[in-house]
């Protein structure tokens, strides 16, 4: 076992993990619902909104909260940057569950989930279809991530033999890590693309990858810090301030190119008028937005960056404005007509919770049985 | 360090400008109407709202009947959906009093798939179970493919694809043009059961060519009507309504070969207004602009298999043997 990090321990059965347990439950009920009379029965999605939170939330939002392991791996691994080495693993942690999490989602989403296969049968694979990169992308890298996440499985079994033998090829699955989630994060943007006039100018832009990207990359250091100051209060452990403070450093250049390219868009499309229009949609952008500026700017003091509040008010004001820029691309600013509505239904949410649920009950069980957060108390 | 860093920014330069300059030179073409192209044209001011197109759409695709009324006894739906293919709707302005005008008038529409000739929803599916035919240019549905995901109905500009969302074992469902009726030496039921001519089935030029020619008639004047088939001698004999100035699906979306006349704005018998470039040329032209011939994404796994490779065995020697 090596010193960096170490399974935190304690008990697997606390009150958080009976609540969770309990989401849990109520999901598999409907979901048992759902596989016998059919999506309708438990969902408000429609001929008009055929896709819901299922996919907006468990899928494009999910997996970009996800994004910590393909951020902090690109930091350390491709440019280098040791010092970022003690996130590495719970990062990978949360987008092994965010990931797998999403993927399950899918096969409950998706009608026709038997069949799932003739996504690689050749007679039937359409390459032109961003639908078939998302789906092949997002498949493969959860098996990446799995392969990634090992050596924390071997620290635990004490088999060094195999983690030596592991490290000799996981070169190249980092790689594929980076890879991966950069192809299929900007291709979620792509997806809505071909829904045309269906989307809002406020969100429909030939720039949907660009902006998605940068924006899963941004979610991802910012989904590493609220876990970090999380963990930290939920299991009584030291901050790793000093680290975060520079991760967090990375956060408003890169926003800050986000609001250049999505603004300038915006107006050179004419369409930066829709925001003050005070409908649903005008009001969302201007949320959505505004909650882009905060971690923008707050993080561009080198103070703040250090002070432990304002990180977490940032870190979350970024996942706010990420995820709600997914649900306004994906639900509000999607528009099949007049007289289609959609709201999700009860059991539609309840599901989600349950998802949301396992990843919480899994995540704990694993620190603290698997050496994954930092030893900090005696680094 | 530094110098591999640059290295790697040099590659990732390299694959953004491959991305940024790709825009002309990978652009896909927007498709052609198919030589033997079929279609229907459907007139507005023809059509009398007897819903005959929609019963014998029912028969002959053998799609069950719809109830919405409490009685549950007749086949009553208020829209597409998973049980019915094609529909007739009907607008009503003010006091409705005359037919094909937009104010206080009134005027019915036939609403089916379009049959895009560069279709969104065939671009969007992503194991090819939306399929256009090469030789007459159908939209086909293949339930054997399909995996239920929506993205055909996500894509689709006219809201056309449904969804079996009470099935456990639930199909996508779209109006086929009554592919499986050709074999036969029949076509579209719609057309073959419509008393007026309203919905007339033929080739997409002769489509196309009776439309033009119906614009340019005077209103008032008495007209030979073709009922059923474009190429029909039975004919329906009557006067002209006003026309707009308008074939709907000659150019929208990148055209389509189901094409619509009528006196009332297309928009307000909930027909969309889209731009002549179809959805599937534009995004498809980004995505081969980002992916063409995998050069961009090949490239990058090139860079970071090398940086990676020299990271991490620099950090093996610096602190041992772990990642």
């Amino acid at each position: 076992m090596t010193a960096e990090q170490k399974p935190i321990g304690g008990k697997i059965v606390t009150k958080t993990f009976l609540i969770c347990l309990f989401f849990v439950v109520i999901a598999g009920i409907l979901l048992v619902k759902r596989f016998i009379y059919g999506i309708g029965a438990v969902s408000n999605m429609s001929d008009g909104y055929p896709w819901g939170i299922w996919i907006a939330y468990d899928v494009v939002v999910g997996t970009a909260f996800a994004c910590g392991g393909y951020a902090v791996a690109m930091l350390v691994y491709v440019f280098n940057k040791g010092e970022y080495h003690p996130l590495v693993r719970p990062a990978l942690l949360a987008s092994v569950f965010g990931y797998t999490l999403a993927g399950v989602s899918i096969f409950f989403d998706i009608g026709r989930y038997w069949q799932a296969y003739n996504l690689i049968v050749p007679k039937y694979s359409q390459l032109n279809s961003v639908m078939f990169e998302v789906a092949l992308c997002v498949s493969t890298y959860i098996i990446v991530l799995w392969i990634e996440f090992m050596p924390s499985f071997f620290d635990w079994l004490n088999k060094p033999q195999l983690l030596r033998t592991l490290h000799k090829v996981l070169f190249a699955f980092i790689a594929f890590g980076v890879l991966l989630p950069t192809m299929h994060q900007s291709s979620l943007g792509l997806l809505v693309y071909i829904a045309g006039e269906k989307i809002s100018p406020l969100w429909q832009t030939p720039f949907l990858p660009l902006l998605f990207l940068i924006t899963a990359i941004t979610m991802g250091y910012s989904v590493v810090i609220f876990e970090s100051v999380t963990s930290s209060l939920a299991f009584k452990r030291d901050m790793e301030i000093p680290l975060l403070a520079k991760l967090s450093g990375f956060i408003p250049p890169m926003l800050g190119v986000y609001l250049a390219v999505r603004f300038w868009d915006l107006v050179g499309r004419n369409s930066l008028g829709l925001a003050f229009t005070g409908t649903l949609q005008g009001n969302l952008f201007l949320i959505e937005n505004i909650l882009y500026l905060i971690p923008t700017i707050a993080l561009l003091s080198p103070i703040k960056r250090t002070n432990p509040r304002w990180l977490f008010i940032s870190a979350v004001s970024m996942l706010l404005a990420g995820g709600i820029y997914r649900f306004n691309t994906f639900l509000v600013g999607f528009d099949p007509g007049p007289g289609w509505h959609y709201f999700p239904s009860f059991s539609e949410l309840m599901i989600t919770f349950g998802m949301i649920a396992i990843e919480i009950m899994g995540y704990t069980i694993l620190v603290k049985k698997l050496p994954v957060l930092p030893d900090i108390k005696h680094a | 360090m530094n110098i591999k860093r640059r290295d790697f920014l040099k590659v990732v330069a390299g694959s953004s400008l491959l991305l940024a300059s790709g825009d002309v030179a990978f652009a896909r073409t927007a498709k052609k109407l198919p030589p033997s192209a079929v279609g229907i044209l459907y007139d507005a001011t023809v059509c009398i709202g007897c819903k005959a197109c929609q019963n014998a759409c029912k028969q002959y695709n053998e799609m069950p009947a719809e109830h919405t009324a409490p009685e549950q006894i007749w086949d009553d739906p208020v829209d597409l959906s998973g049980k019915t293919l094609n529909i007739i709707k009907a607008y009503k302005n003010g006091t409705g009093a005359t037919k094909d005008a937009e104010i206080n008038g009134y005027s019915f529409v036939k609403r089916h798939c379009m049959h895009c000739i560069d279709p969104s929803c065939v671009s969007a599916c992503p194991v090819t179970a939306l399929d256009k035919k090469s030789d007459n240019g159908v939209v086909t549905y293949n339930k054997n493919a399909c995996i239920g995901c929506r993205y055909c109905q996500i894509a689709c500009p006219y809201n056309i694809p449904r969804f079996e969302w009470d099935d456990p074992f639930p199909q996508i469902r779209k109006c086929q043009l009554c592919d499986h009726r050709y074999k036969e030496g029949k076509f579209s039921a719609c057309c073959e059961f419509c008393p007026t001519g309203a919905s007339i089935f033929g080739k997409v030029i002769d489509l196309l060519a009776e439309a033009k020619k119906r614009l340019t008639l005077k209103p008032g004047d008495y007209y030979h009507y073709p009922v059923a088939h474009v190429t029909s001698r039975e004919t329906s004999y009557r006067p002209v309504s006003i026309y707009l100035n308008h074939v709907y699906g000659e150019k929208e979306g990148g055209g389509t070969q189901y094409l619509l006349l009528s006196g009332v704005p297309f928009a307000k018998l909930g027909l969309p207004v889209l731009s002549e470039d179809s959805a599937a040329n534009r995004s498809e032209t980004l995505q081969h602009t980002l992916y063409y011939g995998l050069i961009a994404p090949i490239t990058f796994l090139g860079g970071l298999m090398y940086a990676v490779y020299r990271n991490t065995r620099k950090e093996h020697e610096d602190k041992g043997d772990k990642l």
